[in-house]
């Protein structure tokens, strides 16, 4: 079932003047329940423009944006959205004013107007589920680092149990480890809670691992968008949006030039080895006698 | 957020644009006690009509101008209006208390009519010329009080670094308000001391960002061996041309005009 519905949207800042910009052109896409998606594309493509739409704190220059069913630009159900719609903006730590985790993390839940019991026990399992240890509840923010208070932000936005979640580049200035670990956790409770998830990245490693579909946008037009597999074969058009292609899929294909084609498209270097084994298996010890 | 706010820099390369921002500095300044002194209603349109024509010559659509002084429109009309019911003088028509005079007409309308000529020029000001362009012209019209020990440099320096601060506190402020209200923070309803202390969210780590910017940037330029008091170069050279000096000229003109004009 669609969740958001994206109908020839068009977004322009400042029209009718010298500054005026055109970050969105014509957007056609649709979401579905429970799906990882990843926008991909490279710096003023419009990702975080688009997604801005999707909880209603922008509105269409032109076109429509249908969220769980109903068009932002009514009012009513545009100012609700959040309730639902978790966004979760780039370098979220910098929005971290409380002086505990915990109330951080509770700052969203409490909008909601649970009750306190609730509340602390939405604020504990968050973030258990992120694999923090509760100790950290009672921590100053301040004294934390980098990797952590990241995931303490995140939090912020999970617990309020969003039905979309919308990351903007989670992974940013983050050491790869953390990186990886946030997105897994994501994941996860993606597919045990049935939360839908959208991605925002230029790191197309990341898209390969934990995306079901990617859409790349360039310049404010969606280029692209299709299974994760389909979309990063085209390394032609991810080089056109200012992308790279996973390193799995360009030795695959540098593979294939030099005379070994690969049976399938790998998406992981994990991928790759399981693929050159299963050839050397079946071709034996030099395949096709080329040289690498 | 989608509009164009007073003092925005808006590119065009029109030749106003192309001026020295030293001769821009100076025109304005001679343009001011022009509007201030006339007394005839023919000076005061000569004046206007140079600004308009200034104002044309400028490349940013009349509208623009309109649509970034709207807000100051509100508060030049209700000053207007006060002023036309509270100056006492030959009633011209009487509403029970409220009385319009003729004298009150007349100020507040030629009142009216001045501020808003000054608004008009103040705006090209701003449209066609970039903060830092506009701090380089001001240190250099400050350049003779370095004889009196007026850190001069200096000055320019910390006016144009709070100028560059300008857009970074409000993609800052933005972008927390977005974050905030994404995580259900009301910012528009509820009594005076309710939206006060919903600040907070938005107000501390406001602070301590800006803060921690300001930090870096202070770093960055002793990394790159700014030192207070050093002698120091330009990437851009100003200089006057042909244009510049008409512009000049004209404006010198216009303020002779007038002060013949009161003192016949």
């Amino acid at each position: 079932m669609p969740c958001i519905e994206v109908e020839e949207l068009t977004h322009v800042y400042y029209p009718g003047t010298p500054l005026e910009i055109v970050a969105l052109r014509d957007i056609e896409l649709t979401v579905y329940d429970g799906e990882f998606i990843a926008l991909a594309g490279s710096a003023g493509s419009g990702k975080s423009t688009l997604v801005q739409h999707f909880n209603g704190l922008l509105l269409p220059t032109a076109g429509c944006v249908k969220v769980l069913g109903r068009a932002i630009s009514d009012k009513q159900h545009r100012q609700q959205l959040w309730r639902q719609v978790g966004l979760v903006f780039q370098f979220p730590e910098r929005q971290i004013f409380s002086n505990t985790v915990f109330e951080d993390i509770a700052f969203g839940p409490r909008n909601l107007g649970w009750d306190s019991t609730t509340v602390s026990k939405q604020v504990k399992d968050t973030v258990a589920l992120v694999g923090l240890p509760e100790e950290i509840l009672s921590a100053d923010p301040r004294t934390l680092s980098g990797g952590m208070l990241r995931r303490v932000a995140i939090c912020g936005v999970l617990a309020m149990r969003p039905r979309i979640l919308i990351m903007d580049e989670p992974g940013a200035g983050l050491e790869p480890a953390t990186r990886q670990l946030i997105l897994a956790n994501i994941k996860e409770i993606q597919a045990q809670h049935g939360m839908t998830v959208i991605l925002i990245t230029h790191h197309l490693e990341d898209a390969a691992v934990f995306a079901e579909r990617v859409a790349v946008l360039h310049q404010g037009v969606l280029l692209s968008i299709g299974p994760t597999r389909e979309v990063l074969s085209q390394t032609e058009l991810l080089h056109r949006a200012g992308l790279k292609a996973p390193f799995a899929v360009e030795l695959a294909q540098r593979l294939s030039q030099e005379g070994i084609p690969l049976p399938s498209l790998p998406q992981s270097i994990e991928d790759v080895a399981q693929l050159l084994q299963q050839l050397l298996q079946t071709n034996g010890a030099r395949p096709g006698g080329a040289s690498l | 957020m989608n509009n164009i706010s007073m003092g925005q820099y808006l590119p065009a390369g029109s030749p106003v644009h192309r001026l020295d921002p030293r001769s821009k500095l100076i025109c304005i300044a001679l343009l001011v006690p022009a509007v201030l002194m006339t007394s005839n209603p023919l000076g005061l349109t000569l004046v206007s009509l140079w600004t308009l024509l200034v104002v044309l010559l400028s490349g940013i659509k009349p509208g623009l101008y309109w649509q970034s002084l709207k807000p100051l429109w509100v508060l030049l009309l209700i000053s207007f209006v006060l002023q036309v019911f509270f100056t006492p003088g030959n009633a011209l028509l009487t509403l029970g208390f409220i009385k319009i005079s003729r004298e009150g007409l007349l100020y507040s309308g030629w009142l009216l009519w001045r501020i808003s000529v000054l608004l008009l020029a103040a705006s090209v000001l701003t449209f066609t010329t970039t903060p830092l362009q506009l701090t380089m012209a001001l240190e250099w019209l400050l350049s003779p009080l370095r004889r009196m020990r007026v850190p001069v440099q200096e000055l320019a320096m910390m006016i144009n670094l709070a100028l560059r601060f300008v857009p970074t506190l409000f993609d800052e402020a933005r972008m927390l308000l977005l974050a905030q209200r994404s995580r259900g923070t009301d910012f528009n309803s509820g009594s005076i001391k309710e939206r006060v202390s919903r600040l907070t969210p938005f107000m501390v780590p406001l602070l301590t960002n800006i803060f921690s910017r300001a930090d870096e940037l202070a770093l960055a330029m002793e990394i790159r061996c700014y030192r207070v008091g050093a002698a120091r170069s330009r990437l851009h050279v100003m200089r006057f041309r042909p244009a510049d000096y008409a512009a000049l000229f004209l404006n010198t003109a216009i303020l002779a005009a007038v002060i013949t004009a009161k003192a016949l």
